[in-house]
This record gives C-alpha cells, structure tokens and sequence, in this order.
C-alpha cells in the first residue's frame, strides 16, 4: 500500500481504535479510583442506559423532533442566507448601507435572543426552528456575498467576449462559482442550527433530546445525561456527514473536494 | 504614417491592396479620467489588417496595446474612433454589436477555462450559448480537440492539464464558433521558454489551417517577428502606433527561422526601435 492510500485509510482504523482506548481507561481508572457514577459513570454503565433510552418510543419522538427542527431551520437559514447573499452581493450600495446592521447583527450572541423567541412563538417547534435557522442565516449570507463577488474578472471577460446573455453568464459561472462558498457556509450552518435547536430545547417545551438533556440533569441522572448527549453528538455528525457528502457530489470539481491529490 | 496594405512575399496572392480589408481600425482613442486627470491609453490608432493576415502587437507595458485589442474584442469602449470587422461597425458608442463579436475569438494571457466544466464543456461553451444542438456540438468539439492535438483529454478537467494544454484548450474554444479573427493577448506570456516555442508552431499551423485573420499582442520581439506577417510597434504615453514592420517571410515559419539573417535584422531593429523609447523617458 503506497503512502498516499495508507494517508486516505488510515484515519478509518485508528478513530474507532482511538476511541476504544479512551473507553477502557475510562472504565479502568473510574473502577480504580472508585469514582461516584452521580459524577463520572463508566462508559458500560453509559451504554447500558443508552440500549435502554433506545428502546423507549418516546426517546425517538424526541429524536424525531430534533432533527425536524434542525433541518427546517437549516433549509430555512441557507435558502434566506443564499437569497439575501445574492442580493446584497449584486447591489452594493444596499449592502453598504445595511453593512452596519448586519455586522451588529452577527455580533449579538444570538442565543441570548431565545428567552424572547420563547416569549413571542411559544414553546413549541417554532421557537427552535427560528433559532437554528437565524444561526445558519449568517455564515450562509456571508460567505454568498462574498462568493457573488469572487468571480473571476478574467471568466467574465470570456463570457462578454462569447455574447452570453446576463441569465448565461448567471448559469454557467456566478452561480457555478457562488457553489462552494454556500457550501463552505453550508458546513458551518448545520453545525450552528444543531446548537441553536438544542440550546432552544434546553430553555422551553417538553420535547426534543435537548428537553431529554435537562431532565436527565434534573434527575441527576449522569449515565443517562451522557447517554442523551451521545445521541446529540451522534445527531450532529449525521447532519454534518450529509452537508458534506451532498458537496462532494453538487461540486467535484471544487478543491475542497478533489483534495491536492491530482494537481500536477 | 500610411496604413496601406502592401503586397508581400508571404502573400503573394493578395497582389493588390485589398480594397476592403477584414478589419479596419479608425482614429480610435481611448482615454480614462481618473481623479489625478485624464490617461490617453490610446490615441489616433489607424490600422488596416487584411483576410488572413497574422498582425502582430508590440510595445513595452503600459503602450495599450492590451487596450487596443480589449476595444476589439468588445470588451472596452473606445473614446474616439471605429472599429470595422467585415465592413461593420462593432461599437456603437458604449454598446457593441453582438452580429459582429460573434464573428470574433479571443484568447486571454490566462487560458481562463470553467473549472467546473470538463475540457469537453469547455470547448463547446460558446456553441452551447448559441443553441447548436448537443450532437453538433460533440462533432464539432471532436474536430477542434484534434486541430490542437487534445483530442484524448475531453473527458479531463482543466486542473489535469499543463498551462501550455490548457492554453491549447482555450483556443480550441475560441475557434469553437468559426471565427474569421481571431484576437490573442499574450496567449503564451505565461509558458515556459520551450512550450512557448512549441505553442508558436502550432498557432501557426491552426491560423493557416482555420484561415482565420489573427491580431496577437506580445511583449516578446523575437515573437512577434517569428509569427507576424507585419509587427504593429506601439509606443507609451499616450499609445501610439510607432512604426509597422513588414516580415517579408513565408508562412508557416520552422523554428529553423531563428537562424534566417533577415529575421534577425528585423529582431534587431525592433529591439534598436523599443530602446529608443527608453532613451527619451530617462
């Protein structure tokens, strides 16, 4: 095996090796040093209450609004990022005038606003969904804005020079040249709408893993709290591996995907 | 200074002056305001170039001869002047005739090709903006790949290819749409010394062979008497047209040219032509 394919595999045996490792001395030392289970439970005893948490129904209904109000507020955060991004991309003098607000805007700690999102939309989904989707707005707007404007001067003198209409020029490169940039915001939004969501969970309503989150904790329930926060963990890489997985087909051709492996 | 064409011996078909040339450039200027006052980029340009014709552009950086060929493509304004591609007119004021950019390709200094796009795609992009249909455009892509020897990388994309075949790849798509002029900024100002040399060969062999009328800016003296039937010198400040050379030597030229007495003593005139200048800025 040449070093380059040894590179690609290497990290699939040594993640799950890595991760057992940690496991037994986890377990090992924990035993040894007779550490309470209130503070620090074993990894058995955390997969034990995991098998259990799964095999309730209402443990996946609470998984099943989890990630309905991150994948709505995901789709909602990049289709209104990507709209306002072309828009203020296009138009500079709207986005010079707006720039101070949006800079405001993202520099407000977002979850702080979801006390009044409580307030105005209730406990339900709706709340949660607006939150996710308010954090995957602004990486999503910005890195588009950014994209509509990093076309290449010399590919838009080619298309002038081959007559393409404003909706060729559109089709074949702002747009082609615009995907990794809502792809690279893409990333970062699913990680922010995973938060968002669970963070909107901790603080209202009675559904949801984040709502499974607080009342472990007021259970003072620790190997079912860690269990819930390995589902949550386990919810994240999912919707991250998804994000990732649709770039590598939307955009091969992009660098962030065919790697440096074949520049010659 | 009398831009007349003149009967040559690369072209002895063309015995008499052409009454209606291919191109007819006319009084252009082009001048930009700037908040430090108004540049003359260019002024007074008047040149004929006939059917078929290899011209090339020289002058140091900064003469406008890049300018000049960006106001024949269609992709700058000029501020004074005309410019007759087939007898028509390709500005109207700020805007261009498009019946007339379509009789134009252009190759850029970069070969400027999609990333997106395979070197297929690529080639074919300007047939595709114009509705040829898929079939079509697949033949005639087949022919051009061959015309510049890429006929085994269609299915590639241009992040495999070297600067010198992408550069090929970019003429093949300027060619796409059979243009009669061809128009080449700097194509191989960023190729090393030995493509260079093999890129002018083979730009020579696909202007005869596609008998397009080409306009081809370098900075490269040697270059341009290699490749022009005449050497258009252009001078800075404001860009002028300095002098025309006339290359009395048959086309297509073999590398075996750099050893010709006669292209040398043309070489070195021009160089004698482009120190002068420095002499008068210093």
């Amino acid at each position: 095996m040449n070093r380059k394919k040894l590179l690609k595999v290497l990290p699939w045996i040594t993640t799950p090796g890595l991760l057992v490792v940690l496991f037994v001395i986890w377990e090992l030392s924990v035993k040894a040093l007779d550490v309470s289970p209130l503070i620090l439970p074993p990894p058995t005893m955390i997969f034990e209450n995991l098998g259990e948490l799964l095999a309730q129904p209402t443990t996946w209904d609470n998984v099943r609004v989890t990630v309905i109000e991150i994948v709505l507020g995901f789709v909602a955060g990049v289709l209104a990022g990507v709209l306002v991004g072309v828009v203020l991309g296009k138009l500079p003098l709207v986005e010079a005038s707006v720039r101070p607000l949006i800079i405001a805007l993202e520099v407000v700690p977002k979850v702080a606003l979801i006390p009044l999102f409580v307030i105005w939309f209730g406990f339900g989904m709706t709340t949660k969904v607006i939150i996710a989707g308010l954090l995957a707005f602004f990486p999503v707007m910005l890195n588009v804005l950014l994209g509509v404007r990093s076309v290449e001067r010399g590919h838009r003198d080619l298309m002038q020079s081959i007559n393409a209409s404003r909706w060729q020029t559109f089709r074949h490169l702002e747009y082609k040249s615009m995907m990794p940039h809502v792809f690279a915001g893409m990333e970062t939004a699913i990680v922010l709408a995973v938060i968002g969501t669970i963070v909107g969970e901790y603080l209202g309503g009675n559904e949801g893993l984040g709502y499974m989150v607080v009342k472990t904790l007021n259970e003072l329930n620790a190997p079912a709290l860690f269990a819930v926060i390995l589902m949550l963990a386990t919810v994240g890489l999912i919707m991250y591996f998804i994000v990732t997985s649709f770039k590598r087909v939307a955009i091969p051709w992009h660098e962030s995907v065919y790697g440096r492996k074949d520049v010659g | 200074m009398s831009m007349q064409t003149q009967p040559t011996v690369a072209m002895p078909e063309t015995a008499a002056p052409d009454p209606s040339p291919e191109i007819r450039v006319s009084g252009l200027g082009k001048t930009y305001k700037t908040e430090r006052g108004t540049t003359h980029a260019l002024s007074d340009i008047n040149l004929d170039i006939r059917k078929e014709e290899f011209v090339s552009l020289i002058g140091r950086s900064g003469c406008g001869k890049t300018t000049l060929l960006r106001i024949m493509a269609g992709l700058v304004p000029p501020t004074a002047g005309h410019v007759e591609i087939g007898g028509r007119a390709l500005w109207h004021q700020e805007t261009v005739d498009s019946s007339v950019i379509r009789r134009l390709g252009v190759v850029f200094q970069d070969s400027n090709l999609f990333p997106w796009y395979n070197i297929e795609d690529n080639i074919a992009l300007p047939l595709r903006l114009r509705g040829v249909k898929k079939n079509e455009r697949r033949d005639r892509v087949r022919e051009l790949a061959a015309l510049v020897g890429l006929e085994n990388f269609l299915p590639n994309y241009p992040r495999e290819l070297s600067g010198g075949m992408r550069q090929r790849v970019a003429i093949a798509r300027a060619l796409s749409d059979n243009p009669e002029l061809l128009l080449m900024d700097e194509p191989f100002g960023a190729l090393d010394a030995l493509t260079r040399e093999k890129m002018n060969m083979e730009i020579q062999r696909i202007a005869l062979a596609t008998r397009a009328t080409v306009v081809f800016v370098t900075h490269d003296i040697d270059e341009a008497v290699a490749l022009g039937d005449r050497v258009v010198h252009l001078t800075p400040r404001p860009g002028r047209i300095k002098d025309v050379v006339e290359v009395p030597l048959a086309r297509p030229r073999g590398l075996e040219i750099k050893k010709d007495a006669a292209f040398h003593g043309l070489v070195g005139n021009l160089h004698t032509s482009l120190n002068e200048e420095d002499d008068h800025e210093s």
